[in-house]
């Protein structure tokens, strides 16, 4: 069971209306090392690993989720004002023709999601280093992102989630930790 | 009810500030979980954000609704400002 609270998990601003850096955010919104990816990657491999790390799996998962909500705010503030024809102008031609402006899950290119970039492998030890992975690769694609940007308010916000990926992952770290550890104590007894 | 306006704004951010470090202090007691200290802290936190949405909900509404909040009449949880919209 989810609760949904009436709030972002952090401020997003925006200075203006700008149609191409929204184009690039969709990458964190619906791409292979995206927001979504990272949810459901998480809260589904939760069933499946030791009791020690599920908590941490159900946690982070859940705090992608309000991730999710701060791209497609950032998204949805940045093209809100925008005409057809900057849409255009902007590379999200295309994407206007289907959706209007509506939010879409895909990468920067337009392609749609694919579970096929998220993993559940059965292994603890394989399904946390996906993680750890992932969470370094978004760690990376928000820094791209700001450097394509001069907003100071945008930057703020997308700061705040590379900052979230270092932590993730630093916990993810830990669990691996946690579980080698338990796997030799099991070899001594 | 108010919509947003007044101290719309700084209080939301108050609500983010202490939920921030909650979400913080769960993930690394998640790993840490003998922390003494950091579960102290992560109590005094619960506490003061139970204060601050308290408040927060009185003046805006509720922030929360599958009976985690009260409601006033009429109904007020499908009324805007939603979060993307302020």
């Amino acid at each position: 069971m989810w609760i949904y609270e009436k709030k972002l998990q952090y401020p997003v601003r925006v200075s203006k209306c700008d149609v191409r850096m929204a184009k690039f955010l969709i990458e964190q919104y619906g791409g292979a090392d995206g927001e979504l990816a990272a949810a459901l990657r998480y809260l589904n491999q939760r069933y499946t690993v030791p009791d020690k790390v599920i908590g941490l799996l159900n946690d982070i998962g859940t705090e992608e989720l309000a991730h999710l909500e701060m791209i497609a705010t950032m998204v949805y503030k940045l093209t809100k004002d925008a005409t057809a024809e900057e849409m255009e102008r902007c590379g999200l031609g295309a994407h206007y023709a289907n959706h209007d402006k509506a939010l879409f899950y895909g990468n920067a290119a337009g392609v749609p999601w694919t579970a096929t970039y998220i993993q559940a492998k059965g292994d603890p030890i394989a399904d946390l280093y996906e993680d750890i992975a992932a969470e370094e690769k978004a760690r990376a694609t928000y820094q791209w992102l700001i450097n394509m940007t001069d907003d100071t308010d945008l930057k703020d916000s997308l700061s705040f989630l590379r900052e979230r990926e270092i932590v993730h992952s630093q916990r993810f770290r830990e669990a691996v930790e946690i579980l080698k550890e338990e796997r030799e104590r099991k070899k001594v007894f | 009810m108010k919509k947003t306006g007044d101290n719309y704004y700084d209080l939301l951010l108050e609500i983010q500030q202490v939920d921030f470090v909650i979400i913080e202090l769960n993930l690394y007691l998640n790993t840490h979980p003998n922390d003494q200290a950091a579960i102290a802290q992560y109590n005094e936190c619960v506490q003061r954000s139970i204060q601050l949405k308290r408040n927060f909900e009185a003046l805006y509404g509720p922030l929360t609704s599958f009976g985690y909040s009260f409601s006033p009449t009429p109904w007020q949880w499908g009324k805007a400002p939603w979060p993307w919209q302020v």
